[in-house]
């Protein structure tokens, strides 16, 4: 699953189209969340493009690989990539948050075909995760499930709960993604975020019979061969930890909390665009 | 002699038995198999018998996403814990996608085996009545569960069935149709109506015979599910009797005491009592104390009804 330089190129401009879709629907829709979305990003790009083996005109195919958004609330980035991804067109993206949308604040399966599972009350995303991957043996299928984390999600007990059972049942077709971006909503805002023991998931993750990798979450290339690597045990699930900066591709919200899920001004957003457009012609 | 069985132990019988011919049923457990008789199923599916370990909102999650394959988890755990400590991943991941996940109390009610109030739920029923989607369904007997779960495990939903612990007599006959939200009538009378659901209709049972041989006609209504509530049963009964008594083990806020109050104010005002637990914790002791102390037994519901119509000397 490597990646060459043209693919490559063309992820990273997906991923700059993504973060301009994040932007303009947050702003059109006047709430939304911002920092975790623009965290996720390039990893939601690699994933439904480069890793997922799905089928967009097909959403609910048996066969498809799972994918669970456990930090619910990072859902525009979600839908902005579905839409480029052919589940719906990307004018829909408009309607995220409005009465009747299937875009709905955080991830409702029962409205958007396409959502393998509904979240937005963290720390339950990895459950529903072992499910799949033990109805996926039970029923000897081939297909992967991933579920991505958000560390501040991760001081619910449940997360643990999940990753116990995982290992117990040997589920080396569950990969857990962690965008490891080191800040929360509120949380500890101190630069460099959470302390020990959060700041050092791999020996939680280690303990907990994980096999743990750890990734730069904004380079898709080592992304992605951490995610084809992870694939290939077959008797431990797998986590991903990918560092991150929250509010990544934005000089002015990376790495500060309070943009979390703040809605940019016309003035923010019109230089959050530029900044994005900047970066379009000096890769 | 009346034949006797434990909804528990029925429970795990009868899942083995249709687990034979439909492949998608699992039972996941809470470590409890051995109290809640799921172990019955593992013993004959332990490939589709799924231990979680103590962690029940882990449990619920991962149900959920079996049902999202088309398999029927059964979530297995005490009342007390499926209706509490996992009650935030029910409602998000189970009742709000209506995935088709059947949690299954156990040891409902104050009758618990001597484990005292953190081992009792009194307010389950409440609480899953009030979550939306949600089909809440406390068989009375073994036959009623027997055909209670061949409906839920056909019927795609969220569902929680409510079920007891103890040996309780089988009142009905393999005759008996169970329907979501059908009301079964089972005494004719004209003078009070006893309204009941769960266990608590055996109970029910006796305090008819007793104001029976008082001189009192009582009709009986069995409600097995307090979500979807029979309107028209109920508002039947009143309208025979002019005085309606609730009876459950159960709190009388909000569960089958709660549900009626609420159909017959809004459909034909009706003088009632509610016989309940009132808005207590309970303890550990012997059941028929426990039924004594908090105003369970069959003679507590024929006292409520000579209250109720005026015949309590
Ligand atoms: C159970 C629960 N508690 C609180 C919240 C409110 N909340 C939404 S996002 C968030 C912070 C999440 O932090 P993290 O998991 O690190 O995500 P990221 O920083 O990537 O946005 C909180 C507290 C919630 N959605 N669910």
């Amino acid at each position: 699953m490597t990646i060459n330089p043209t693919r490559l190129h063309e992820l990273e401009d997906m991923a700059r189209r993504v973060r301009r879709h994040i932007l303009t629907t947050v702003h059109a829709a006047g709430g939304g969340h911002v920092g975790g979305p623009l965290s996720a990003t390039d990893m939601l790009v690699a994933l439904y493009f480069h890793i997922l083996n799905i089928d967009p005109t097909n959403p609910q195919w048996e066969d498809r690989d799972r994918f669970i958004l456990s930090k619910g609330h990072s859902c525009i980035a979600l839908y902005a990539v579905m839409a480029e991804r052919g589940y719906f067109p990307v004018s829909e993206l408009i309607t995220f948050d409005g009465i009747d949308s299937r875009l709905q604040g955080h991830p409702d399966m029962a409205r958007l075909p396409g959502l393998d599972m509904s979240t937005g009350s963290l720390g339950q995303g990895l459950s529903p995760g072992v499910g799949m991957a033990l109805g996926a043996r039970l029923r000897n299928k081939p297909f992967t499930t991933y579920v991505m984390l958000g560390d501040g999600e991760c001081q619910e007990g449940q997360v643990w709960e999940a990753a116990f059972v995982a290992a117990r049942y040997r589920l080396g077709n569950l990969v857990a993604i962690l965008d490891l971006n080191r800040l929360q909503q509120y949380g500890w805002q101190e630069p460099g975020g959470m302390r020990p023991p959060l700041d050092d998931p791999r020996r939680q993750w280690e303990a907990f019979g994980w096999q743990v990798s750890v990734v730069d979450g904004h380079d898709i290339t080592s992304f992605v061969e951490a995610l084809s690597t992870a694939r290939q045990e077959s008797d431990r699930p797998a986590i991903v930890i990918a560092h991150t900066v929250k509010g990544k591709g934005i000089s002015f919200m990376e790495g500060d909390y309070s943009w979390h899920a703040r809605v940019p001004t016309d003035v923010e957003l019109a230089r959050a665009l530029a900044e994005l457009e900047l970066r379009e012609v000096q890769p | 002699m009346t034949a006797v069985k434990a909804l528990r132990e029925a429970w795990g019988e009868i899942l083995v038995e249709m687990a034979q011919t439909n492949p998608h049923i699992l039972v996941l457990d809470g470590d409890l198999a051995s109290s809640t008789r799921a172990d019955i199923f593992a013993d004959a599916f332990p490939d589709r018998f799924l231990q979680m370990g103590i962690a029940e909102q882990n449990m619920a999650g991962v149900a959920a996403g079996l049902a999202t394959l088309g398999f029927v988890p059964f979530i297995s755990t005490f009342a007390a814990f499926a209706a509490n400590r996992d009650l935030d991943q029910v409602r998000v991941v189970i009742a709000q996608p209506r995935l088709h996940v059947i949690i299954t109390g156990g040891y409902s009610g104050m009758l618990t085996g001597k484990t005292g109030k953190t081992h009792q739920d009194v307010s389950d029923m409440s609480v899953f009545r009030a979550m939306p989607y949600m089909t809440v369904v406390a068989p009375a007997d073994a036959v009623e569960l027997r055909q209670a779960l061949q409906v839920m495990v056909s019927q795609p939903g969220p569902y929680y069935l409510r079920l007891t612990r103890d040996p309780a007599p089988i009142i009905f006959d393999e005759g008996y149709r169970f329907g979501l939200g059908r009301g079964v009538v089972l005494r004719k009378g004209t003078d009070v109506a006893i309204l009941s659901t769960g266990v608590q209709t055996v109970r029910c049972l006796d305090a008819c015979d007793e104001l029976e041989s008082q001189g009192i006609s009582p009709y009986l209504l069995h409600l097995p599910t307090v979500k979807p509530l029979d309107v028209e049963a109920i508002v039947r009964a009143a309208s025979e009797t002019d005085a309606v008594v609730t009876a459950e083990d159960h709190t009388i806020i909000g569960g089958l005491g709660g549900a009626v109050a609420e159909a017959l104010g809004e459909h034909r005002p009706t003088r009632m009592r509610r016989v309940g637990v009132k808005d207590v914790f309970g303890e550990s002791a012997p059941n028929e104390p426990i039924l004594a102390k908090y105003g369970l037994s069959a003679r507590h519901v024929a006292r409520a009804a000579r209250e109720l119509i005026g015949r309590e000397s």
